[in-house]
């Protein structure tokens, strides 16, 4: 039952990332990788990682695919006219590396040994648990992510801001 | 031992899983002239390396892994809105989201 369900997750994934990249239009690439999200979500429950699967959610889906769609929709990039086109040639190139490299790594975690399984309990994707080592071990870079939010926040405004 | 996903789905298949999405990702970034789909295949190759990054933490039974995650989401995010703010002042500036549009970066 896990295996089938880890598969259909997979396949949406892909499936989703795939039409993300492949389609013409920009609004389809966002909602393609919408459901992708949710589908690695899934991903995530099935690993026992409920916090990292909420956060994936509300993060990912809630915050910055409203961002993107805010974006897509207000360049309203149909009117826009696409300038010079590249060289069909170049496409293809892409998608050549892309699967070379997808062979080099698929042969390297081949020849690789994995590492010896630990005993994962079903706590440890808690928040609990995850709450406790932010504010132990990871204090420091925790409270460092405040700052380079803030700072991206500010430099955000200081750049979109009309210059008068 | 508790049961586990990795009683039926080996380790491997995760690794294979995300290095799928993360050569999706790239194929994306070198294909693409739309910024804004630049963009989201670099979050592609973000949440490539998320799950796999999970995966090996429940492999493992250690939870430092997703704190990690946690904290490559909080970056993304800063990333997310940065760049936009950037697209956003380019296509004001040049009217046009295509990449061969800052061919001027170049040098």
């Amino acid at each position: 039952m896990d295996q089938v369900i880890f598969y259909g997750l997979a396949l949406i994934t892909i499936v989703g990332a795939l039409a993300t990249i492949f389609s013409r239009n920009a609004m389809y690439s966002v909602l393609a990788l919408v459901v992708t999200f949710f589908a690695m979500s899934g991903l995530y429950l099935q690993l026992k990682a409920e916090f990292v699967a909420i956060v994936h959610i509300i993060v990912y889906a809630g915050a910055i695919m409203v961002l993107f769609l805010f974006v897509v929709m207000m360049l309203n990039l149909n009117t826009v006219s696409t300038i010079i086109r590249s060289n069909v040639n170049i496409k293809w190139i892409a998608v050549l590396v892309g699967i070379s490299i997808a062979g080099i790594l698929g042969y390297g975690t081949y020849v690789t040994t994995l590492p010896v399984r630990g005993d994962n309990t079903a706590e440890n994707g808690t928040v609990k648990v995850l709450g406790k080592m932010l504010f132990n071990e990871y204090l420091l870079p925790f409270e460092l992510t405040s700052v380079l939010l803030i700072a991206t926040m500010v430099g955000v405004i200081v750049l979109t801001k009309k210059e008068e | 031992m508790e049961k586990s996903i990795f009683d039926t789905v080996p380790l491997e298949q995760f690794v294979i899983l995300s290095l799928i999405l993360f050569c999706i990702g790239m194929i994306g970034v070198l294909r693409r002239r739309n910024m804004i789909v630049v963009f989201m295949s670099i979050e592609l190759m973000l949440n490539a390396v998320n799950l796999l990054a999970v995966a090996f933490s429940a492999h493992r039974g250690d939870p430092s892994g997703q704190v990690f995650v946690f904290f490559v989401m909080v970056v993304a995010a800063a990333e997310v809105a940065l760049g936009l703010g950037i697209l956003m002042m380019i296509y004001r500036n040049v009217k046009s989201v295509d990449i061969n549009a800052l061919k001027q970066l170049k040098w």
